[in-house]
């Protein structure tokens, strides 16, 4: 992975709700779990000791489930909810030592938020919803209608400029959140659970819009979700939270090929892995592999003795040129051709970071296996017997577990 | 076994001593008294004058268009102009005049000190559980009691009439205030600072307007209690149609009684229809 430079830095936050904090604490640093100390104490523990560095341009995804906490921690990025302990730095400020004024400024200037529910002013219509960030921060009229304007064009509502938020659909509505926060220009997009209130079609959609604008702005994004689809789909990289606490912090792959434990495998068993796995994961090592300038004798005895169809063939670099089939390779030896002359190059190749949904729809007209590459070096081949076993090894593993529990 | 049936002591409230508190008061702040009342004086005069003024046609006409504004329907219009118009065929039109000024006087006041207080009281937990019991016992104290300081501290007429009823009135507009701005959606708060918006700016460009239909209802009961009171505040002297009830009543006129008594509610009906639909006109909007 490539040294990015961290935006936001979160050192051992802690929120706690109730009045006997300190008791509270002192349970949790002992490793009582949330009921217990709820129990002891009357304390709720909405975050404990979360640690996380989070980098610039990055879509970095934090998911649980409800009361897992994830909105409070989002909520304490930009102050809305005051953190009992432990600091969050942006860039080297720390966010809860900000003044007054400074805050105000660092919510105008470098955060914004788009709302489950939309958070919309019903007395506003779209285009001063989307103008307010401005209007507060007492940019001219002109100069932030015009702001807004763009913003509305950027989200794909143009026409819809001066119509009534009442007279919206939920997918509308959340384009005039997006429009509004975007508007502002902030560093740090926060979005919590931004489509958890959509259908699933417009949930797509809307899922398609923010990656593409995200392709434009590069902002960096914390995206809450309790929908582990969303989350791998979306996320650079995804965080797993359970109980207040961070579980797991890694790349999509990461966790579906390492799960730090079972609540997270549990968590990720609901996803679609043919989105998240790689050619990588499905590949099997290529048994017959021929060289350009071997002759046709010893590529036909390299598949007998492999008792194989066709052979890969790759040139002195390792890099992958063709097949060759057996019956080619025999007519080349009657015709006394070498490998390179009977070669078939009408083979379809994929990259090693190739998801196994791209690779997947490469098998319709395929003859052969697909070629796997990396760079122009052959790393191995995925036929569509090995996709089908890796996906259903994993999920059978899982269906063992749940039939053993 | 007598005991049971008594107290165990006799508390011995010294009423005189109030009495004499709020008489001396009256001495001792002669010089506000004296500008309050001729402040709400001349504000009474001036509105009285001003609807006295108006041809009686005019008023009618300006409520027949009102209420088919409000309901699209030309019968409703009618139906509101042929009651105002009612109410001069039966010779009550100066009375009902009076009455209005009174009434409007007093909204007046309760909605420019009311609305501050709500506004206030939505936004800090402790002014509110202070001003809650307050408001409680201005509402709940028979509305007569009110009636005596009033005419100890401003005399007999229309002034302590405004006083006692803006007491009455002034509770519905602090609540629903109070009520609408914290009923705002607690998200659309959260959208709003997270903008970076000050208290003021939260307030003022998203809590109020999204509590505007909460607030209207609040003055529409403001107004109704009003009315409510300004009845009762003809025992102090404050002439209009009260006044004519309460002569009625002293003569055992029923007849008379009942027609005061219905214009009463005409113009009661009239302020609360047509005051009610512009709250119906902003929710639908909303």
């Amino acid at each position: 992975m490539e040294e990015r430079k961290a935006i936001i830095r979160v050192e051992n936050l802690s929120k706690l709700y109730g009045r006997n904090r300190q008791e509270a604490a002192e349970l949790l640093k002992k490793g009582a779990d949330k009921n217990e100390v709820l129990k002891k104490t009357g304390v709720t523990t909405a975050l404990w000791d979360v640690n996380l560095d989070i980098n610039e341009g990055e879509t970095f995804v934090i998911i649980g489930l409800s009361g897992s906490g994830k909105s409070t921690l989002v909520r304490c990025f930009n102050r809305l909810n005051k953190p009992t302990s432990g600091k969050i730095f942006y860039k080297d400020q720390n966010i809860g030592e900000l003044t007054k004024k400074e805050l105000l400024n660092f919510r105008r200037d470098n955060i914004a938020m788009v709302f489950q529910h939309f958070g919309l002013m019903s007395h506003r219509n779209v285009v001063t919803n989307v103008e307010y960030g401005l209007e507060i921060k007492n940019v001219g009229k002109q100069l932030r209608r015009e702001k807004a304007l763009e913003m509305i064009q950027m989200v794909g509502l143009e026409g819809f400029e001066y119509s009534p938020i009442g007279s919206l659909s939920g997918g509308m509505k959340q384009r005039v959140g997006l429009a509004r926060a975007l508007a502002n220009e902030p560093e740090v997009l926060l979005m919590d659970e931004p489509f958890s209130a959509l259908d699933p079609l417009v949930k797509r959609d809307m899922q398609f819009e923010l990656l593409s604008i995200q392709e434009k702005m590069r902002k960096t994004i914390i995206f809450i979700t309790h929908d582990i689809n969303e989350a791998f789909k979306l996320g650079d990289r995804v965080a797993i939270m359970r109980d207040g606490r961070v579980v797991q912090i890694g790349t999509p792959e990461e966790m579906i090929t390492n799960p730090a434990d079972d609540y997270v495998k549990e968590f990720i068993e609901g996803a679609d892995k043919a989105k998240v796995m790689t050619a990588r994961h499905v590949m099997v090592t290529p048994q017959c592999i021929v060289k350009t300038h071997d002759g046709a004798n010893r590529a036909i005895q390299e598949m007998r003795s492999n008792n194989v169809p066709s052979a890969y063939v790759v040139n002195d670099q390792m890099e992958f040129v063709g097949i060759i089939t057996l019956d080619g390779a025999m007519k080349a030896r009657d015709e006394k051709l070498k490998v390179k002359d009977a070669l078939i190059t009408d083979v379809k190749m994929v990259d090693i970071d190739d998801t196994v949904d791209q690779v997947m729809t490469m098998f319709a007209d395929a003859k052969f296996p697909v070629a796997v590459l990396k760079g122009k070096k052959l790393r191995g081949i995925i036929s569509k017997a090995s996709v089908i076993t890796t996906l259903s090894e994993s999920s059978f593993e899982q269906e063992n577990e749940k039939s053993e529990a | 076994m007598n005991w049971l049936y008594q107290f165990p002591f006799k508390l011995n409230i010294d009423t005189a001593a109030i009495d004499d508190a709020v008489r001396s008061f009256a001495v001792n702040n002669e010089a506000i008294l004296q500008f309050m009342r001729r402040g709400l004086n001349g504000l009474l005069s001036s509105i009285h004058s001003t609807l006295d003024f108006i041809p009686w046609w005019i008023l009618v006409i300006v409520v027949f268009v009102l209420g088919f504004l409000q309901t699209k329907k030309i019968k409703t219009g009618i139906v509101y102009a042929v009651m105002l118009f009612s109410i001069g065929a039966v010779g009550l039109w100066p009375l009902m005049l009076l009455t209005l000024s009174i009434v409007i006087a007093s909204v007046a006041i309760s909605l420019l000190l009311g609305f501050p207080i709500g506004v206030l009281i939505s936004m800090n937990d402790r002014a509110s559980s202070i001003v809650r019991p307050i408001l409680d016992t201005m509402q709940t104290m028979p509305v007569f009691v009110y009636l005596i300081p009033a005419v100890l501290l401003f005399g007999l007429g229309r002034v302590p009439a405004v006083m006692a009823t803006t007491i009455y009135a002034i509770v519905p507009i602090v609540r629903l205030t109070n009520l609408g701005i914290r009923q705002v959606n607690e998200e659309v708060v959260e959208a709003a600072k997270s903008f970076g918006s000050t208290r003021i700016q939260a307030m003022v460009k998203v809590q109020i307007p999204q509590a505007f239909a909460t607030i209207m209802a609040g003055l529409n009961q403001t107004l109704m209690m009003a009315m409510a009171m300004v009845v009762t505040a003809s025992m102090i002297g404050a002439s209009g149609l009260g006044m004519e009830v309460l002569i009625s009543v002293n003569r055992v006129e029923v007849g008379r009684g009942l027609v005061s008594g219905t214009a009463v509610v005409i113009l009661a009906i009239l302020l609360d229809r047509l005051s009610q639909g512009w709250v119906k006109d902003k929710e639908e909007e909303a």
